[in-house]
This record gives structure tokens, sequence and C-alpha cells, in this order.
């Protein structure tokens, strides 16, 4: 087993994690200009402590309601005969499409007495703001990474290993617990690993909702001050705090030794029969798909009935065809990295493959508008012409959202056995036509949600996309943001749309390309 | 298996190119302007929505063949990218939002001097006195209220009465907002520190609701969580533009209140402006009848020279000018020290 790594696997995987260092590098520059005293009034107070708690207890709680959320329904979607299971795991994903501040109107407008339920029922519901409001729509935003995670898993697992269970007398509750639930364990920490540094570093849902975090502490220094020193000094008190969770992670997940042992292909599963669970189930992912799917759609439409008038169409489809222009490359590059970072640190375990698989979650957790700025120094310094490129936008994207890939990558290899590998070389296979031939497919569940999880991400993304895109460029995300902040709403509403029709359009050929659910 | 992923993903990157392409021809309809400017190109970074000036940005290309490349974004998002660029930018020219990022980039010495007969129609009141920067449309401070609870003999004079505790738990306002930040500061300017401090804190004490911006606070009284708020006067007409019952009025406090500030978006030259006359061309241009009459018209905004008409929906310029404190566009450069203040009440 132990190899030296081949090339292809080192050159890239080094590379990314130099150039995740970018950033940091800028803003450990940036901390150097401050000012004691001034440290002392905007960093080192109380009410930092304060937001910090803020943050940790919402990422806490949104953690606990996302798997609530996502185990049943990854179980229900890989494990049963639940018919129309292909809509539910449209459904369960869909959410990731929906822009956090439209969930956030959505939630906001809900209980008003003047707003799209009210417009129908007559009559406002609950208001949901603070720190249950932030909850709920960070929730709703966040589950659909934990599913995409879980059913991968699902998927991947040998269910020849709950067979051998339930065939030594274990009850299916008693397999579900010590047979299934271990194996899940390595993609839950991943997807774990990602919400909570999403909640750590979101600004626009909590910002809406009033409750502040630790973050929208961060955003604000550089937003309402203008200013990069301190605003630097509180990015690295967050990259502290996410490395040592990403470090936690890694402690947690480096025992765990969940390959097949046995030769061969997975057997498929069985799937379960439901019988009179069907109901309660259907209801279950109605009231999710209602929250998170319906809720914001509706709000979306009810935006766009407040006029007849139309968006310039021109407009629309030049924005479409920017969002795809780089939200597809970067969803397609940060797959390919995936593979290489994953795999190294999975079969080549070393200190350094181990770092530069962390190296992508540092990049993840780096806050946006930090990681923008930092390219845009390097960028203006070492290759001007590279500055405002598409490609160089393709490159940020690809770097920041790489830990999204990796996880659902990551959890393939966790249940994929080496020996396969190891058969495929001793019989005379390269290590290039092995890694071809034998790995690549079995990790095809892994491949698809990491590249859907990409591009989604892409789609919506902002800060990087303001500061580093090329001149005349325009994105739906860019485009619906601009129009939400002066209040145009019904102008809003196409680009909102589109950025939901094109992620449900993506994720299902997706899905049915790759033909899992068949 | 392995040809489909690849199969799919290639049909993805197709989509995609083919995609760009599209994107890139989006400039043939500028191609007959004149030929005397033709080869000059204009870099913009623009932190005023593409919606509210494109027409405009449209409009000069077609008149002066110059074609203009734009970069939109949030006014302090580009602001802080201009100060990273530094010397090494290509940016011609910087429209924002709001005073404060233009003082900041103004004080880090990245603007050129405008030249006086670029900006002469404009009075002193929407000028930078160290000619760096001109306003191009002002907005106003208003009140914001809900007329279905609020009596119009219960409208407040002042914005320091709303402090009363009649007002307790039923005011919002967005103290994250940079209008909001320049009312304090104009605050600190006209009433002192300490008057402010004490306002800020009586406001707060009195329950006031902070949101994130002017439209949370609009869509709050909307919503019945409160009955008055502090944002400016344009967000409250694009409501009414797309729902003419939108439960919201406005109006002025009492003349010359520090309540009815006027904030300005503005431009200003980069010192790194390789097309310098081009540059100069679209500054005049953002500033004469034909531009301000639009901002006017469609974005109800109040123009920065004489002889345009406001909307019919606004007050007129000169009662405008008349309601407002007595504030310079520089006193409004210590944002610094408002941020400070905001901090340490509480409220940043």
């Amino acid at each position: 087993m132990k190899r030296t790594p081949p090339w292809f696997l080192t050159v890239p995987a080094l590379a990314v994690g130099l150039a995740v260092l970018v950033p940091i590098g800028y803003l450990a520059a940036r901390a150097f200009d401050a000012d004691p005293a001034t440290l002392r009034d905007l960093v080192w107070r109380a009410r930092n402590l304060e937001l910090l708690a803020n943050t940790l207890a919402l990422a806490s709680v949104v953690i606990a309601a996302s798997t609530l959320v996502a185990l049943p329904l990854a179980w229900l979607t890989t494990r049963t005969d639940l018919p129309g299971r292909f809509v539910v795991t449209l459904l369960s994903i869909l959410p990731l499409a929906i822009p956090g501040y439209v969930v956030g109107y959505a939630l906001l407008g809900i209980g008003a007495p003047h707003g799209p339920l009210s417009s129908i029922f007559g009559v406002g519901g609950p208001r949901l703001s603070g720190f249950v409001g932030a909850a709920v729509a960070l929730t709703i935003y966040n589950f659909p990474l934990v599913y995409l995670h879980l059913r991968t898993a699902f998927a991947s697992m040998d269910p020849s290993l709950t067979d051998a269970a339930r065939s030594l007398g274990l009850s299916p509750r008693r397999v579900f617990e010590r047979v299934t639930l271990p194996q899940l364990v390595p993609a839950y920490l991943s997807s774990v690993l990602l919400v909570l540094l999403y909640v750590l570093g979101d600004f626009g849902v909590v910002s809406l909702m009033r409750f502040e975090t630790f973050s929208y502490a961060l955003y604000l220094q550089y937003i309402a001050s203008l200013d990069r020193t301190y605003a630097a000094w509180l990015a690295l008190m967050l990259l502290a705090i996410t490395t040592t969770l990403v470090v936690a992670e890694f402690r947690l997940l480096r025992d765990l030794a969940l390959e097949r042992t046995g030769l061969g292909a997975p057997p498929k599963a069985r799937p379960r029969r439901l019988g009179a669970w069907t109901t309660p189930a259907y209801a279950f992912i109605g009231v999710v798909a209602l929250a998170s799917v319906a809720l914001p759609v509706w709000s979306i439409v009810y935006w766009m009935g407040q006029r007849g008038a139309w968006t310039d169409a021109n407009e629309l489809v030049r924005s479409f065809a920017g969002s795809l222009s780089v939200s597809a490359p970067a969803a397609f590059l940060a797959t390919l990295l995936a593979v290489p970072m994953a795999f190294l640190s999975r079969r080549h375990a070393s200190g350094l493959t181990h770092v530069l698989e962390r190296s992508a979650y540092i990049g993840y957790a780096t806050p946006a508008l930090a990681f923008a700025l930092g390219w845009v120094v390097v960028v203006l310094r070492a290759a001007p012409w590279f500055y405002q490129t598409a490609a160089l936008l393709v490159l940020a994207y690809t770097l920041h959202f790489l830990a999204q890939a990796i996880g659902p990558v990551r959890a393939g290899l966790h249940v994929a056995t080496p020996r396969i590998e190891e058969a495929s070389r001793s019989l005379g296979l390269g290590p290039l036509a092995t890694f071809r031939r034998v790995t690549l497919p079995i990790l095809r569940p892994g491949l698809t949600a990491a590249a859907i999880l990409v591009f989604l991400s892409c789609l919506k993304e902002l800060p990087l996309t303001i500061i580093l895109s090329p001149l005349d460029f325009e994105t739906l995300a860019l485009n619906m943001y601009a129009f939400t902040t002066e209040a145009m709403f019904a102008e809003a509403a196409p680009y909102a749309l589109s950025i939901v029709l094109l992620s449900a359009l993506l994720t299902s050929i997706l899905f049915h390309k790759v033909g899992e659910e068949r | 298996m392995r040809t489909r992923i690849g199969r799919s993903t290639i049909a993805a990157m197709c989509i995609a190119v083919l995609a760009g392409g599209c994107g890139g021809e989006k400039k043939t309809a500028e191609e007959s302007a004149p030929a005397t400017a033709a080869s000059t190109t204009l870099v913009l970074y623009s932190g005023r929505s593409e919606g509210l000036v494109e027409p405009v940005i449209a409009l000069f290309e077609k008149e002066t063949g110059i074609d203009v490349q734009v970069k939109y974004g949030n006014t302090p998002e580009l602001a802080l990218t201009l100060r990273e660029e530094g010397e090494r930018g290509g940016a011609d020219l910087f429209w924002a939002q709001d005073a404060g990022a233009l003082g900041a980039v103004s004080k880090a010495g990245l603007f050129a001097d405008l030249p006086a007969d670029v900006v002469a129609g404009v009075p002193e009141l929407f000028k930078h006195s160290g000619g760096k920067w001109v306003a191009t449309s002002g907005r106003a401070r208003v009140l914001a209220y809900s007329p279905e609870r609020v009596k119009p003999e219960q409208l407040p004079k002042s914005v320091f009465d709303l402090t009363d505790a009649r007002f307790r738990g039923r005011v919002a306002w967005a103290p994250t907002n940079a209008s909001f930040q320049a009312f304090v500061t104009a605050m600190r300017k006209t009433h002192g520190e300490d008057t402010t401090r004490t306002w800020l804190e009586a406001m707060k004490k009195n329950g006031t609701h902070a949101h994130a911006n002017n439209v949370a606070i609009l869509q709050a009284i909307a919503r019945g969580e409160v009955d008055y708020a502090l944002p400016n006067h344009y967000y409250l007409l694009n409501f009414k533009k797309s729902e003419a019952k939108f439960p919201v009025d406005q109006v002025a406090f009492a003349p010359g209140d520090v309540g009815n500030l006027i904030n300005v978006a503005g431009i200003g030259i980069l010192a790194t402006a390789t097309h310098r006359d081009a540059a100069e061309r679209f500054v005049r241009f953002v500033l004469s009848p034909t531009a301000q009459q639009y901002f006017a018209s469609e974005v109800s905004e109040y123009p920065v020279i004489d002889n345009v008409m406001t909307n019919a929906r606004l007050v007129t310029r000169e009662e405008l000018l008349k309601s407002a404190p007595r504030v310079t566009l520089d006193d409004l450069d210590d944002l610094d020290g408002t941020l400070a203040l905001l901090r340490s009440v509480g409220l940043l």
C-alpha cells in the first residue's frame, strides 16, 4: 500500500494547496498595518466573544435540524421502494439552488399581514426573525448539503454487510444502528463540516433575520468602514476557529477504516418495502418541500405578479449565459481537482497529503470578500493580464468551493476498497489506467454530487463575482441581488426564477445521465 | 459508465462555451456609432445598480461613440477593490451610491482632480470642496409611516421627537446602512457629539427596531411590525411603482431638521485613468440636463443642476433644499467618527 503517489495526483494537489495560501498571505500582510489601540477597540472587545457564542449556538442548531431533515430523506430515496424517488431527490437538492436572501425574504414575509401568504388566505402566520428565523432559514439552505453527502454514502454502501448482519440475527433497527449508521459517519462528518463553515461565514441570512454573528461583524467592518486592516484581523480570527474545526474533523475521521473487504463490485441493495409507512413518508417530504422549495418559489412568483412589466429579455439571456459560462467550468474543474485531493489523503496517507486535502477547507472557510481581495492584490502584481478574466473568476470559484466537492468524493473512497485497485495493478494495468477503469466508476455518485454542489454554489455567489468578474459581465445572481436592494422585486423575480430553473435543470440532467435512480 | 460522466460534463461545458459566445455579442448595436472616438474604451466601476444607470450609459455610448465597459457591484465592495488595485488598476471612473465611499477613495488619493469647467453647472452644495468628485443625483432622508396606523397630526416634527415614549417600539432604522450613517455624521456636525450619542442611546432604549437595509425597514411597516421608519425617499417610490397599494407613506420633518439630510450618489475620475478626456466627457454627460432629467423622472431622485423637472411624486428641488439641514458634502467625510460612536452605543 505504501507507494509513492503518482505525479498526476501530487501536482494538482500541491498547486491547490499553494493557491489557497494566497488570500491568507494577503490577510496576514494587511493585519500588519494595525495600530494596537484601535486593535483593542475593534478586535479584542467583549462583543466579539458574544457574537462568537451566538454563531456557535446557531451552528449547532442548524446542524441538528439539518440532520433530522436530511437523514430520513436520504434513506427514503436510496433504500426504499418509495414511488417518485427521483422527484423527491430533486426536491431535496433544490433548496440549495435558492439564494439564501430569497429564503430570508420569503420567511420574513410569511407571517406578514401584507405578503404572499395573506394574499391567498387573508391572514398572516407566525413571524420568523432573530435566532429562530436565522436557524430555520439556514437549515432550509443547508440540509441539502447533508442530504447529498448521506445519499452518496447510502448509494456507495455495500449492502452485503447489512445482509450479513441480518442473517446473524440482528433486527432491522439494530442493523441500522450498528451497521448502516457507522458507515455513514465519514460522509456525515464531511457535510457537518461544510454546514458549520457555511453558518460561520454567512452574513446575508443573519443580517436579514436581525441575528448578529461573528461574520456579520466582519462583513460590516469591510462594508461599513471600508477598512482592510482590522477586517483582516477579524477574518484571521475566524480562520483560526475554522482551522481548529477542520483539524478536529480530520482527527475524528482518521481512524475510520470502512473499506469493503470482499472482492468484486458491491451487489445492488434490495429496496426496503415501505408499506403502511408510505403515507407518513410523503407527509414528511411534503412539509419539507413546502417550507424549503414551495415557499421561496411562491415568493418569487408573487414578486413577479406584482407588475406586468417584464425584464429586458436580452439582459436575462445575457446574464443566464454569464452565469453558466463560469459556474459550469468551475464545477467541472473543482470536481476534477477533488479527485486527487481526496484520493491522496485516502490512499497515500501522509502528513503532507492530509495537509493538502485540508487546505481546500481553509479555502472554503476564508471569507469570500477577503478571498477575492487577496486575488486582486496578487494577480495585479504577478500576472496583470490574468486580471478581470473569466478564467480568474472560474479559478477563484474552484478554489473557494473545492471543499464542497471533496466531501462526496472522499465519502465514496471511504467505502471503495483499495484491494480491487491492487488487483488491477497486479493484472498489469498502470496507475492511471487503474484509476480510470477501476476507481473512477466507484466514485461516480460522489462525482455527480460534487459537481452539483459546486455548480449551485457558484450560481448564487456574489462577493467573488462582484470583485473578480470581467468587465461588462453579468450573472443571474448579480442582477437579482441588485434589483432586490433597490426594492425592485418585480424586476428581480425573473432572475431568481432562472437561478432555480437552471439549477433544477442541470441537477436533473446530471442525475439522469448517471442513471442512478432507474 | 465512465463515458457517461464524460458525456454529461462535456455537454455542460459545450452549453457553457456556447453561452459564453452569446454573451460576447452584446455590443453589436453600438458599432454604427460615429467613428471619431471609436477606439476609445472607458472602464467604469459602478456601485449604482444597472437598473438605475444603464440607460444613461447607453445614451452616452450612442452620442459619443465611446464604448463604456462597466463593472457593476455594491459600492463598498468596489471601493475596497479600487483601494487594493491602487495604481495598478485600470478603471477610469468610479460612480458610487454614497458620499462615504467616495470620501474613502478620495482620501486614499485615488481620484484625479475634476476640471472646474466640467462641474461648473453644479451648486457648491453638491461638490466635493477638494474638487475630487461631484454629486450626480440626490436623495432625501425621510420619515416613512403607516397611513393606516398613524394620523397626520401624530407625525413628529423632528427626528429628535422619535425618542418620545409614544414611539416606543414603533420605529425601524438601518444602522448598518451607509445613508443612515451619513445622517448620523450630519447630526454630529450640526448638533455635536454628545447630543447625537444621547439621541442614539434614547432611540435604542425606546425599542427602535434595527434592520439590514432601507428595503427591510419599509417592509417592516408594511408587515405591521412597526409604524415608522427612517429610510431614503426613493425606495418607497419603487415599491409603489410595482404595487400602487403598498401600505406606506412618507413625509419630511420640519424644515432644517437634520432628519431631512440630502444624501448623494457621485462620480470621480481615477488617477489611473488612461482616457482622461473621454472620462471628463462622461462626467459632463451625467451632469447634463438629459441625464439629470432621466434621474429625476425614472429613478425618482433629485437632480443636482438647475432647471430640471423633478418627479411629480416628489417635492420640488427648491423645497427640498429649503427643508434640508445646513450640511456640506465634506462634513459627511468623517465616517470613522460615526462608526466609532455607533459601535460604542452598541449599534454596530
